[in-house]
């Protein structure tokens, strides 16, 4: 599979998708003009990483902020991620940020997919 | 030459750190932040407050982005809105100003009054609720915004509308974040 890897900007995050690696990470900010449309390419890279996916899958994230557009699309991706078998979620925040900690219990909440949370 | 130093005063009277008047886009919401940001950081502000206030500044400033994309599309006037910081020794208050359409004034309202009404673990409902419903197509709508902002502020939403004329109302929204 091709490998997604863009670089994150102010408003929007880092990401790198890459099966032969193993390495799958959101990071930094999120705050697109048109998060649907930011996110539609790793929506799509997902789909077709459903069909092949490896035995495990960690998918790290580590965002420093993201707007409720953004957060619309990260419960879109994490329910992707539902449908694939070995997958965990490493939810990570920084230590004094309880805002970003309960973002992602609320996420764990809405979906099927077990969650690691770690400070950094 | 006056209404320099009248403006001047207000600014000082009011304890606003930035002003904006003017048209709202996405790279002038980027400018806008990160002058706050710089703003925050030479006060050397508390890591804590600091994200509370980028976020509730975000949402803010999108919401007015995309509402000024509804209108270009059908008016030849461009619309402008204001957009406002200020700091009190315990608090930061984030205001804003734009013209929306007499028609959705209702439905702002209620949106407002009903989340107004929320306690904590009522808006975390409220928002797990419109996070799981909202379609993708909808841009983040729904009010999700509004919620957010409610939830990091800790305080009500406080609101007014004041009508233009017959098809524009003047909506004002001011929300305060208090330090810890």
């Amino acid at each position: 599979m091709q490998i997604i890897n863009l670089e994150g900007t102010e408003d929007t995050p880092k990401i790198i998708l890459d099966k032969n690696n193993g390495i799958f990470e959101v990071s930094g900010r999120s705050l697109p003009e048109d998060s649907a449309e930011f996110y539609q390419p790793v929506l799509d890279w997902l789909e077709a990483y459903k069909e092949e996916a490896n035995s495990s899958t960690d998918f790290v994230f580590k965002l420093e902020y993201f707007n409720t557009a953004s957060s619309k699309l990260i419960l879109d991706l994490l329910s992707q991620l539902e449908e694939i078998e070995g997958v965990t979620v490493h939810w990570y925040y920084h230590e004094d940020d309880e805002d970003m900690q309960e973002a992602g219990e609320e996420f764990s909440e809405l979906v099927e997919v077990p969650f690691e949370f770690k400070t950094y | 030459m006056k209404y320099i130093y009248e403006l001047h005063k207000t600014m000082l009277a009011r304890n606003l750190i930035l002003v904006y008047e003017g048209e709202f886009t996405q790279e002038i919401t980027k400018s806008v932040l990160a002058m706050a940001e710089r703003n925050m950081d030479s006060m050397g502000e508390e890591s804590g407050i600091k994200r509370k206030v980028f976020n509730v500044m975000v949402e803010c400033l999108q919401n007015i982005v995309k509402h000024s994309d509804d209108f270009s599309k059908q008016s030849e006037q461009k619309p402008t809105a204001i957009f406002m910081i200020g700091k009190q020794d315990n608090a930061y208050i984030i205001t804003s100003g734009n013209p929306i359409k007499n028609e959705d004034v209702d439905n702002l309202r209620s949106k407002l009054d009903q989340i107004n009404g929320l306690d904590k673990e009522g808006l975390k409902q409220l928002y797990k609720d419109i996070i799981k419903s909202t379609s993708l197509s909808e841009k983040g709508g729904a009010g999700l915004g509004f919620v957010d902002m409610a939830r990091k502020s800790g305080n009500p939403l406080e609101y007014d509308f004041e009508r233009l004329d017959d098809q524009y109302s003047f909506f004002s929204l001011r929300t305060k974040i208090a330090k810890e």
